[in-house]
């Protein structure tokens, strides 16, 4: 009996390091089809994407359990090439394209048409002359299938946007061998005349028989384009929808959930604040892969303010612009002030605390004491911890000082380390973020930004960084804003949460919400009406 | 017990381990050829003390992140102005020497200054283009020592009058002014520069230092993570031209020391390779591109300068023909090869 | 940001040639040498170095800057050409069997340097700085200590006294100007060396060809982004050491033209110049660390040596002191290196940097002219 899916993929299962990632994953593809992969954050899309697509990562990490049956045969790919060998092509986020080459040496790249020659016969194939000319009409070819106006000769890096996406879909569909394409969030970049060709080109390669796997977090291009919906939560498939059947709220619903374990212990009280601390007008930060594009909300003073969104629109970019971490523009009004933006001594100096995402990169300085990792912010942006000596011409670390400061916070926070001259290479996740805080709560911040709290500690450690945060805000009165990926912690911790697509706010909802509304947001429909 | 074996060879650096294992092989072989120990370690003490502050000078760059510093010459320059300037000015002894130097910081400063803020704006290839511009900084000066207006009779060319002469004596000046200060006598042949010796640990106590107040600490961080120092609110660039200047200067001392041990002032291509002994001797005392300790300029000019002592006369007496300058130029020139190639520290 | 104007971004990229006319135009003139001199000067030197400058162009395009290694191959050339002359081999056989004899050597030498600089991705060019300086030791141990005792030689002429190691110049009689004077032609006064100038464009025919290649076409692709190479699926190890090794081959057939021109061998000294010679000719004719194209090495060859020439007479003119023009000329070509690496450091920093900031432009201004996906701000 013929194979009736082009894609099987039965009971798929992965973990990185001990944490379940993929759990009994199935999911089957008729050719032609084009399946829409929806899901939060570490629902575990990319993950099963690189599965299929032989993700050198996956590879790495002690690869997959399940089957996958691709084209008739049982498979397992552990390279891109043979996942492309076999007809699977896939159209990474971050293009693969050269900017300094034009789009016919991009399209064909490594897979050049070659004239032999004698040189070829004592040296090796790869002396074989380039068939320019043949390459040219094979680009053109795979351009004519897109039906868009691409300019072959024109070097990648003077192409406005939408068209190196072109380019890149281009390659892929070049390989007459191509079977199944998977798409990562094809449109996240482009304007909307843009999106609306790429949607076609997928409609016209479905046409043709190629399968399309494409994620996207774009509700209209899901409902819009799709012949089936695959719906991931927490590594599971948690359901299959068909667009004529669903709508927006069912999605979002069957998207976010309610998570059956602990944090439904909550803010059982709905907390009131009174004035505002801070106000953002217009913020645009240039994050690389977390851009801003005009944000606008108000934080009150004493509350804890969430800011969640999926993973690459922009949530990240929010603190990090006001903190002056990256390029940005706007006005940032504190405590009826203005901030100047892109300072970061200024940030510190008028009160405001940060606790990066990126713990290991600029969170700490692994090579060196944890105590000195708890002073250094505040003894470079307040001269505290020093001594000064000649009339203060000399700042004199004073390390006893700081001695005694890091052993208050090993106290506090239930920092498990050797000593206070431990390094902080050497502590475990959770431990390293614990040194981050107290970095952060020895500056006696007035408002405290912290971002992915949780990400890679242990749940033990979750739980006291969330309460340790929750407990310095109710003893101190300190605003914290948190930004993380994961809602439910959020919902567990805030007062308010904002959501953030496309680098705008979608909507701020009380943290009490109903998931699905969260989701709703995610997913790009925002509320337009108010009050209704 | 094989790992722990493993674990001291990778902590001490097999390059160090086998170049130490070879100075001691030459001191043991010594005197079967002829060679006197005492007189070898004789040497090996007044070589180290005069380039020790030359390879103390590369700590501040390599612990800002500024590299290695491959643009040495341009503080070395300083320091010849200010030794000139020092004689031109006919000054001797103490005041000579403090003239020099105090001369030499000035230009140093300078100079230190405008090398970081190219250094700055060509981050990340700092090493090559430092290289170069201390080439042409000191071939530009080739051109200076001959047209500047100096007159003194000790340092111009007796024929034809004008421009300075390539190699001038302080022998009347300040010849062994820190050598000697509390010089001990061990026996005939060991003569410890005792002020030599003082004025580098009282150097590299000042950069100790320097690196336990808050700016020193600051530019600790900026050299392991630039980043996260910029997050903390440290002016990075700024801080990377204080720790080029802070080069500069020791450099320019480092040159002048040098030249009251050595009796001569070197003009014109003198300085040209200057930098690359220094920065072998530091990476054989155990500093990489980007890390580095006081006990690594200690333990690299010692093994160093053993090497460069040792080699010539031991080797030299074996086979009966001078091999020291190809020697030295493998050693020298392949420590550098192997830092170069080993894997800068991660961060994250 | 703003956008360049172009006249002052043409006047950045060519900054060096630029200067180096203006000095030419200078300083020619001032040195009082005939036109004729000049260019007969000009020309013997072009002949001489051009192939040694070509040699440099691959491993631009293969992104590894500019191959200060290349004083590995010069030596390869040497060596071979001592052996020659002491086996006393003379004319164009002599230089061609020290061309097919130098070429495993030069590949063993370039396998080296290639894997050596694949261990120091980022600091390809400091890395050859320095191995070209360690190799002269080796080289030493060769010549100054092997040759005469491990590596027979029977010429005594060209021994030092103690019986081993080569003299310090070594007397070339055998092949000098072998090839330049296959072919001789005498234009307008200039003497014009044909059968070497065929050889030049022959290995220019050959790079030309090469670009179009498969291997030429990876160099390029490993050249603009390693690890996109290495996504798609190019040996990018294998494909930088290949790079490595034509360009040393290259270097030791230019060092054989480069010594039969000169007709004496300088047995320890002639390499330890010719990479910084070669590399500060090749900037001055417009070539970066990134680029560098055919034109560039005549350009430059011509504007670099013709100050070389009339320096020294230019600065007696100007100074009284030939010895100045000598002192200016060595400045002159580590401050056009110094000058070019910067710049070029310094462009590509401020090139990234714009790139960034017009990417958010143009992102930006296709949202606001979608008009913006939903500002909402319900709070309740």
């Amino acid at each position: 009996m013929p194979e009736e899916y082009l894609l099987r993929m039965e009971n798929i299962s992965k973990d990185f390091y001990g944490n379940r990632v993929l759990q009994d994953v199935n999911l089957c593809v008729k050719a032609g089809e084009i399946v829409g992969l929806v899901g939060e954050n570490g629902a575990g899309k990319s993950t099963l994407m690189n599965i299929l697509s032989g993700g050198a990562v996956i590879h790495e990490t002690g690869g997959y359990s399940g089957k996958i049956i691709f084209d008739g045969k049982e498979r397992n790919f552990t390279s891109s090439f043979e996942a492309m060998a076999a007809g699977i092509g896939m159209v990474h986020q971050e293009f693969v394209l050269i900017p300094g080459f034009t789009a016919v040496e991009n399209i064909m790249l490594n897979r050049e048409i070659a004239k032999p020659n004698i040189a070829a016969e004592v040296f090796g194939d790869r002396m074989n002359t380039l068939d320019w000319q043949a390459m040219r009409r094979r680009a053109v070819e795979a351009v004519r299938t897109l039906e868009v106006n691409l300019d072959l000769n024109m070097l990648v890096k003077e192409m406005p946007v939408g068209h190196r996406q072109f380019t890149e879909i281009a390659r892929e569909i070049d390989r007459e061998t191509t079977k199944l394409l998977i798409l990562d969030e094809p449109t996240a970049v482009l304007a909307e005349s843009e999106a609306e060709i790429v949607l076609k080109v997928i409609k016209k390669l479905s046409q043709k028989g190629i399968a399309v796997l494409f994620i996207t977090h774009r509700l209209q291009e899901i409902l819009d384009v799709c012949d089936r919906i695959v719906v991931l939560r927490d590594g599971r498939v948690q359901k299959e929808l068909k667009p004529g059947e669903t709508n927006a709220k069912e999605i979002a619903e069957y998207m976010v959930g309610r998570k059956l374990t602990d944090q439904s212990s909550g803010n059982t009280k709905a907390r009131s604040f009174e004035g505002v601390v801070l106000k953002v007008e217009d913020l645009w930060v240039d994050m690389p892969g977390e851009q801003v594009n005009g944000v606008s909300f108000e934080v009150k003073q004493g509350e804890i303010f969430g800011i969640g969104g999926l993973t690459g629109q922009g949530k990240l970019g929010i603190a990090n612009g006001i903190m002056g971490l990256y390029p940005s523009e706007g006005r940032v009004i504190f405590k009826g002030q203005e901030i100047e933006l892109n300072n970061p001594k200024g940030a510190l100096r008028n009160g405001l605390a940060f606790v990066s995402e990126d713990r290991r990169g600029i969170g700490l300085l692994l090579d060196q004491p944890l105590s000195l990792n708890i002073a250094f912010t505040v003894m470079q942006a307040k001269d505290q911890y020093v001594r000064k000596l000649l009339g203060g011409l000399i700042k004199w670390r004073d390390d006893k000082a700081i001695a005694k400061l890091a052993w208050d916070y090993i106290k506090r926070l239930d920092i498990k380390c050797v000593s206070e001259q431990q390094i902080a290479r050497e502590l475990s996740g959770g431990n390293q973020q614990k040194v981050c805080l107290a970095k952060a709560f020895a500056q006696n911040p007035e408002i405290l930004f912290v971002s992915e709290p949780t990400r890679g500690i242990d749940v033990g450690a979750k739980r006291l960084v969330l309460d340790t945060l929750r407990h310095y805000n109710e003893a101190y009165g300190v605003t914290i804003v948190i930004t993380s990926s994961e809602l439910e912690e959020l919902r567990a911790v805030c007062d308010r949460i904002a959501i953030v697509n496309e680098g705008q706010i979608a909507g701020i909802l009380p943290a009490s919400a109903e998931p699905a509304e969260f989701g709703l947001l995610m997913l790009g429909e925002t509320e337009l009406k108010e009050g209704a | 017990m094989k790992e722990k074996l493993q674990a001291v060879i990778s902590g001490i650096g097999l390059p160090r381990l086998l170049i130490g294992l070879f100075l001691v092989s030459l001191f043991v072989i010594a005197p079967f050829v002829g060679v006197r120990v005492d007189t070898s370690i004789n040497d090996v003490i007044a070589r180290f003390a005069m380039n020790a502050v030359l390879v103390l000078s590369l700590v501040p760059m390599i612990k800002s992140g500024c590299g290695l510093n491959f643009g040495l010459q341009l503080g070395v320059i300083a320091g010849l102005i200010g030794a000139v300037t020092s004689l031109e000015l006919k000054l001797i002894g103490l005041a000579g020497f403090l003239a020099a130097m105090g001369i030499a910081i000035f230009f140093a400063v300078i100079f230190g200054w405008l090398y970081g803020i190219l250094l700055n704006k060509v981050k990340g290839d700092e090493m090559v283009v430092a290289t170069y511009v201390g080439f042409s900084v000191v071939s530009l000066m080739c051109i200076m020592w001959l047209v500047l207006p100096y007159k003194s009779p000790d340092m111009i060319w007796a024929y034809g009058g004008s421009g300075l002469r390539t190699t001038i004596s302080v022998e009347d000046y300040w010849f062994h002014i820190l050598n000697d200060f509390l010089k001990i006598e061990l026996g005939s042949h060991i003569e410890i520069p005792t002020g030599a010796l003082l004025f580098f640990a009282l150097l590299a106590f000042i950069i100790w230092a320097f690196f336990r107040t808050k700016l020193g600490t600051a530019m600790e961080a900026v050299g392991s993570n630039p980043e996260y120092a910029r997050s903390c609110g440290i002016n990075v660039d700024r801080v990377r031209i204080v720790s080029v200047i802070m080069s500069t200067v020791y450099a320019a001392i480092g040159i002048i020391v040098y030249q009251q041990s050595f009796g001569f002032i070197q003009l014109y291509n003198g300085p040209l390779l200057m930098s690359f002994p220094a920065i072998a001797a530091i990476l054989l005392g155990g500093a990489s591109v980007n890390k580095v300790k006081i006990w690594n300029v200690v333990v690299g000019a010692v093994l160093f300068q053993g090497i460069l002592t040792m080699t010539p006369s031991v080797i030299n007496n074996i086979i009966q023909s001078d091999m020291s300058e190809t020697i030295r130029i493998i050693v020298s020139n392949g420590m550098i090869v192997y830092a170069l190639t080993r894997k800068m520290k991660v961060r994250a | 940001m703003k956008a360049m104007n172009p006249v002052l971004k043409a006047l950045i990229d060519y900054a060096v040639p630029i200067m180096f006319i203006l000095l030419v135009a200078v300083a020619a003139p001032l040195s009082g040498l005939s036109v004729e001199f000049l260019a007969n000067e000009v020309m013997m030197r072009l002949a001489r170095n051009s192939f040694l400058i070509l040699s440099l162009l691959i491993p631009v395009m293969a992104g590894m800057g500019m191959n200060f290694g290349m004083v590995l191959g010069a030596m390869a050339g040497e060596i071979v050409l001592i052996l020659i002359t002491d086996w006393r081999i003379v004319g164009i056989p002599g230089i061609l069997l020290a061309m097919l004899i130098s070429t495993p050597i030069a590949i063993v030498f370039g396998y080296f340097a290639g894997v050596v600089l694949n261990k120091a991705k980022g600091r390809e060019m400091v890395t050859g700085l320095m191995l070209g300086f360690f190799m002269n030791g080796v080289y030493q141990l060769i010549v100054l200590y092997g040759m005469g005792k491990v590596i027979p030689i029977t010429n005594k002429e060209i021994l030092l006294t103690r019986g081993y190691g080569i003299r310090n110049a070594i007397n070339l009689e055998g092949i000098r100007q072998s090839l330049d004077n296959l072919i001789k032609l005498n234009l307008f006064g200039v003497q014009v060396p044909v059968a070497t100038l065929l050889v030049i464009a022959a290995l220019c025919l050959f790079i030309i060809w090469f670009r179009r290649t498969k291997l030429g076409q990876d160099m390029r692709t490993v050249g603009q982004d390693m690890d996109i190479a290495r996504t798609v699926g190019i040996d990018v190890d294998r494909t930088r050491v290949v790079s490595i090794v034509i360009s040393t081959v290259l270097a030791s057939y230019g060092m054989i033209i480069f010594l039969q021109n000169m007709g004496t061998l300088n047995t320890y000294n002639s390499h330890e110049q010719i990479g910084f010679f070669c590399i500060a000719a090749l900037l001055v004719g417009g070539a970066s660390v990134a680029k560098a194209s055919i034109p560039n090495v005549f350009l430059g060859v011509i504007l670099f040596h013709t100050v070389f020439v009339v320096s020294p007479r230019a600065g007696a003119q100007l100074i009284g002191e030939a010895q100045l023009g000598e002192y200016f000329r060595v400045f002159i070509t580590y401050g056009v290196i110094a000058f070019s690496l910067a710049l070029y450091a310094w462009r590509r920093k401020v090139e990234r940097e714009n790139e960034r900031k017009k990417q958010m432009m143009l992102h930006r201004a296709a949202l606001q002219g979608k008009g913006g996906a939903g500002f909402a701000q319900a709070d309740r």
